[in-house]
């Protein structure tokens, strides 16, 4: 069974498109934790998908790493979130303007 | 060693000493840094007698150059000295009354905590004044003028914790600046006309110029001098000056730097000469200084102030002598004037030592019995000034007055006047400080202690040197061969020339010496008579004076009256120029120019607002149209 490679394309377009738009119109910052890796892995989708077509393993080695810098990201980034929360009873990151010049 | 290395040593060792000894700061060991500041004066007179036994052998003037300064088109000048009959004898006195007053300053100084930065000061300023006389074009002697100055500043101002006394070194300064700008514009006209700045160069060519060039030169240096050597009208910095410690008042505003002014007309002779106009205005000026200030000193009752008067009158009475051209007793009466008013303000310090920093002479009286060294030294510098034979100032001055009754017996009736009042001044202030009573309390009374030693063999050398300086200048008419005169023949050589002299009779001057001797005594018979058979004290602080007292006692207003026509005028222009160009012009603009900055920044830190999504929308915007770009190119 042969999936042409502009499916892989478009469905990650697709993802990545929805993830863009997920960071820049949602407030809670959880969602936008989650449209961050949404983004990621449609890179990582189109990756192994050329990587399968091309026959290069490379793309494939590339994809590791970036699930572990995501994860290591994660681990970081809801933290983050926690110590936000418990400072300020909220997620809402429109708030977290402090640091305005 | 060869004489160039010494000549170039002479003004540098001063100069290592100030740099060693300010280097180190307050880690030298007092002793140490006064060891380092006397020694490199003593040897520097070392070498100076050295010099002066040369030209006493006969050799020509000796100079040595150290380099190449500025070269620049046609001008060039170097850092070159020159020892002459004249400046070797400069070289004498700055040295050797240099070398007292440091070991005077060891005595005098020696509890006061910035002992280091006074030695290193004097250190300097021996080593500018050196570049002065030394100095073989003008430019080398400027750098020695300002440097003077300077150092003149720095001393002054000594205790700055005091704002009188910073006011007072900054009146001097500023004084000091406005002679130095006529100074300085006439150095340029000198090389513009001579197109260069080297003595050997200028002044052999004076007389191919024009006198109204000639006259413009030697007026603008004279203004020049005006300011150094306290001359009227900017003498009112020297009695203010006073502020200072004693030593330097002694070294700097009464043996060295105030002389620089007759030292330079003294060196630029021949422009003088050849320029009647300009010493018609060195003759007027100086008996104009030489009366006014004698008058002021009857009235003071500060001690040094007393003294400072006495050295604006006594300088104004060397200008008498250049301005009649006779140059050599202009400088011989520079030298005797060096031994004995050195003499008396150190002796004067020596007093105020012993009375505790007094220095009213109402305070004090009676001290002969107190400090009978100081009395002794005191009264031999009083002679000297007064002009009594054979202390060194009879000599000097008695040089001067003929030759000024040669030229204009009313010149000489003046400068009769402001001699004989120096002598009635001088003796009250001797018969106030160490005659009669002594009014100082019982507390003071019982502290009153001879100074060290250190302080008194300076005055007593210095005794000796005003009771023997004027044998170097014994006049023909006394069987003296006047040697004096003979060694400084060669500087003046071609004004002599020029000058046309009117000898005098040997009656004549033996009746004018006469006549002043007479007077003087009656003088000092008239102080004696008002100041300790009547035992007169002049009145205190706030007491009603007649008129006349109180115009001489308040320095006839002249600090006022300048106040009120240059210094508040300036203000006032100030304050104008403050308000039409500072503020509504200057000020507009600059406002202008951060206000329109401010506005635009304004405008653009709108797109800065801090809201996160804002700068993402931004970004993605921004890759977007990146990549429509790329593809559609």
């Amino acid at each position: 069974m042969n999936i042409p490679i502009e499916y892989y394309i478009w469905l990650s377009t697709v993802l990545f498109s929805i993830g863009v738009l997920g960071v820049l119109y949602r407030r809670n910052a959880i969602i936008i934790f989650a449209c961050i890796e949404l983004m990621l892995n449609a890179v990582n989708l189109l990756m192994v998908a050329f990587s399968a077509k091309l026959n290069d393993s490379n793309g494939q080695v590339f994809v590791f790493f970036i699930m572990a810098v995501a994860a290591a990201e994660v681990a970081v980034g809801l933290a983050i979130l926690v110590m936000m929360y418990r400072k300020t009873k909220s997620v809402d990151i429109d708030i977290l303007n402090r640091l305005r010049g | 060693m060869s004489t160039g290395a010494m000549i170039c040593l002479i003004p540098l060792l001063p100069l290592f000493g100030f740099v060693l000894i300010s280097l180190t700061g307050k880690r030298l060991v007092k002793g140490f840094a006064a060891l380092i500041a006397c020694a490199s004066v003593l040897v520097a007179f070392a070498f100076a007698v050295a010099l002066f036994v040369k030209l006493l052998k006969g050799s020509g003037p000796l100079t040595a150059t150290m380099f190449q300064w500025i070269s620049a088109g046609n001008f060039s000048a170097s850092i070159s000295f020159l020892v002459d009959p004249l400046s070797s004898l400069m070289l004498l006195v700055i040295t050797g009354v240099g070398f007292l007053i440091h070991v005077y300053s060891i005595g005098y100084m020696h509890d006061d905590e910035a002992f280091n930065r006074f030695m290193s000061y004097l250190n300097l300023f021996v080593f500018f004044m050196l570049l002065l006389v030394m100095g073989s074009n003008y430019l080398v002697m400027f750098v020695g003028w300002e440097g003077v100055g300077l150092c003149s500043y720095l001393l002054i101002g000594f205790w700055f914790k005091n704002q009188d006394y910073n006011d007072a070194a900054n009146k001097a300064f500023i004084m000091n600046r406005i002679g130095d700008l006529g100074l300085l514009v006439g150095m340029i006209l000198i090389f513009i006309t001579f197109g260069s700045l080297n003595y050997a160069d200028v002044l052999p060519k004076a007389e191919a110029i024009g006198t109204p060039v000639l006259t413009l030169i030697t007026i603008l240096l004279f203004i020049g001098a005006m300011g150094k050597s306290a001359q009227i009208p900017l003498y009112t910095w020297l009695p203010d000056a006073m502020a200072g410690p004693t030593p330097v008042s002694a070294l700097i505003h009464a043996a060295t730097m105030v002389t620089a002014g007759v030292y330079m007309v003294a060196r630029n002779n021949i422009l003088y000469t050849l320029s009647p106009i300009a010493m018609q205005l060195v003759l007027v000026i100086g008996l104009a200084t030489a009366l006014f200030a004698a008058t002021i000193a009857l009235a003071q009752n500060d001690i040094k102030k007393v003294l400072a008067y006495s050295t604006v009158s006594q300088l104004g009475l060397m200008f008498v002598a250049l301005g009649v051209g006779a140059y050599a007793s202009g400088i011989f009466h520079m030298v005797t004037h060096a031994f004995f008013k050195a003499l008396l303000f150190l002796g004067a310090g020596s007093v105020i030592h012993a009375m505790h920093h007094e220095q009213d002479i109402r305070k004090m009286g009676g001290l002969r019995k107190y400090i009978p060294l100081t009395y002794f030294t005191f009264l031999v510098g009083v002679l000297a000034i007064a002009g009594i034979p054979p202390f060194a100032g009879f000599f000097s001055k008695d040089e001067i007055l003929a030759n000024a009754f040669r030229q204009n017996p009313v010149a000489w009736g003046i400068a009769v006047l402001a001699s004989l009042l120096t002598a009635f001044y001088m003796f009250r202030l001797l018969f106030l400080t160490f005659f009669g009573k002594t009014r100082a309390s019982e507390d003071t009374i019982h502290h009153i202690h001879e100074s060290p030693k250190s302080m008194t063999i300076p005055l007593i050398f210095l005794a000796i040197l005003s009771l023997g300086g004027g044998f170097m200048g014994v006049p023909e008419l006394l069987g003296g061969g006047n040697w004096i005169s003979g060694f400084l023949s060669p500087v003046f050589a071609r004004s002599t020339e020029l000058h046309v002299e009117h000898h005098l009779s040997h009656t004549t001057e033996f009746a004018l010496m006469g006549i002043i001797v007479v007077f003087t005594l009656v003088m000092i018979g008239l102080a004696y008579r008002r100041y300790v058979a009547k035992a007169h004290v002049p009145a205190a602080e706030g007491a009603p004076l007649t008129p006349a007292h109180k115009t001489i006692y308040n320095k006839y207003y002249v600090d006022e009256i300048y106040d009120a026509v240059i210094v508040k005028p300036l203000y006032w222009i100030s304050k104008l120029f403050d308000i039409v160009i500072e503020r509504s012009g200057i000020d507009r603009l600059v406002n202008l120019i951060g206000d329109s900055l401010n506005d635009w920044s304004g405008i653009f830190r709108r797109i800065q607002n801090g809201h996160l999504g804002y700068y993402i929308f931004v970004m993605v915007l921004g890759v977007i149209l990146i990549v429509a770009f790329s593809y559609t190119r």
